[in-house]
């Protein structure tokens, strides 16, 4: 169920340093996320595309993706064009499909594929372990990178246990269906994932403390900024200029 | 129920990202850092609940659950639902950074707001427990649909009906999150009371409420 898809590979985002990969998701996420201009979004999703293609990662996988948070981009394009006040662009039978909401929904659609293909190409192409490191050289507070990596620890224990609990009730021939009595059984389910989760949490925490844990957050790993990481940078310095010239200066 | 990147205006970007930020200290000042791999362990634990899918008709919903989360973990459910929704944009792409802020306060900010208002009924008899955590477990979600709903039309005024389409289709995950958080505040009042708010029980000598990371 909870894979890490993209994170392993061999091309030059792989080897990027992922301090720079983050700091990059951040701004370009930032910028386009501020934009409202056609030519702008259409180059974050340019630049977004090249980026995953540096990244050269399977085309159906990515795509896969796309589709499935792509849900509430599909909500608004349901409701959205029909219920916005202006001019009509066509009718279909008794509903007006106004020009500026179908506009509206196509910036937004752009916008949001664009952010999260940079972040399919330049987040998700590194493990979480990796990514919480590089936040916590990023000064982000201990605590919390600490938090992210001991819930990123147990997430793949939890549910190996989930799936126990599943495959147990499934021999009793447990079927899910609309009653009460199967949101009673996922609701029981859920509980005892809590209370063996409370349960693992004191016994980490004993073996921790037996191990010498203090409280501090110690991180071992150090990353190299290297020749190639100052091109990056620079030219994804030069992508968001782009970005902001076209967003805020009447070019085009 | 995330908000997209891409859809929001600047101004509730950075309101929301602001807004959160100051919570999450909060909830990380309350969380002792031995206190931490017990609700890294439970915040796991919430991130795989939120993957199951429970059917409704011929489709199916995920659980959400933040009203249960509030019940366990109070102010600490800002920083663990902060850290699963990271974890979900790294996994899975659901959410993303720009969005970040305002996607943990609409999760916990209800998930805050349902521990202060339901805690006095869940250690109660069982029927006003009953009661309690069903209403917490539906409001929870009601919350966040009200909050998702202020931040589209803070947005613009073109959301307007886009946002009540999106908290009507919640009415139906309102009802089975309720049924569901009753259930199982009813599981853990059996079973391991120590972990909802109000229950002191001593367990293997250890100081009380071991995993409720509300206690300090």
């Amino acid at each position: 169920m909870i894979s890490e898809t993209f994170a392993f590979g061999d091309s030059p985002i792989h080897r990027m340093d992922p301090r720079l990969r983050v700091a990059m998701a951040i701004f370009f996420s930032i910028v386009t996320a501020v934009s409202n201009r056609f030519p702008a979004v259409c180059l974050a999703l340019f630049m977004a595309c090249g980026l995953l293609g540096l990244a050269r990662l399977p085309l159906r996988p990515v795509l896969n993706r796309l589709f499935l948070v792509n849900g509430l981009v599909f909500f608004i394009w349901l409701v959205m064009p029909w219920t916005y006040q202006g001019t009509p662009l066509f009718t279909l039978g008794p509903l007006v499909i106004a020009e500026e909401g179908v506009r509206l929904c196509a910036l937004i659609t752009i916008k949001s594929n664009a952010i999260i293909l940079a972040l399919i190409a330049l987040t998700a192409t590194m493990p979480v372990a990796t990514l919480g490191h590089a936040l916590h050289h990023l000064r982000v507070p201990g605590k919390l990178v600490h938090l992210l990596l001991m819930t990123y620890r147990y997430i793949f224990v939890i549910e190996t246990e989930y799936q126990q609990l599943m495959r147990a009730a499934r021999i009793r021939c447990f079927k899910p269906g609309t009653n009460l009595h199967t949101y009673k059984t996922f609701a029981y389910l859920v509980g005892m994932l809590f209370v063996r989760a409370a349960a693992r949490g004191e016994r980490v925490h004993q073996a921790m403390i037996c191990r010498g844990f203090n409280g501090k957050f110690i991180c071992l790993h150090d990353f190299s900024f290297r020749q190639t990481d100052r091109a990056w940078a620079a030219a994804m310095g030069i992508g968001l200029i782009g970005l902001g010239v076209l967003e805020w200066t009447p070019i085009i | 129920m995330h908000i997209s990147e891409g859809v929001l205006s600047a101004p509730v970007l950075a309101g929301g990202a602001a807004f959160a930020v100051a919570a999450t200290a909060v909830g990380l000042k309350k969380l002792t850092s031995d206190r931490i791999p017990q609700a890294g362990v439970l915040s796991a634990a919430f991130f795989v609940a939120s993957l199951v899918h429970v059917p409704i008709g011929p489709s199916s919903m995920h659980l959400i659950l933040n009203g249960i989360v509030g019940l366990l973990l109070g102010w600490a459910a800002f920083p663990v639902i902060a850290v699963a929704l990271v974890l979900q944009a790294v996994l899975f792409q659901f959410g993303g950074i720009t969005s970040l802020g305002v996607n943990t306060l609409i999760m916990a900010a209800p998930a805050v707001l349902c521990y202060y208002l339901f805690t006095p009924f869940i250690r109660k008899g069982h029927a006003t427990a009953m009661a309690g955590a069903f209403a917490c477990g539906a409001l929870a979600v009601l919350f966040s649909a009200l909050i998702a709903a202020a931040a589209l039309v803070f947005t613009g005024e073109a959301f307007m009906e886009v946002s009540m389409a999106l908290v009507g289709a919640h009415v139906v995950v309102m009802i089975i999150e309720g049924i569901i958080t009753m259930f199982c505040v009813a599981f853990l009042r059996k079973v391991d009371p120590s972990l909802l708010p109000g229950f002191i029980v001593r367990r293997r000598g250890k100081q009380a409420g071991h995993a409720g990371v509300n206690q300090k």
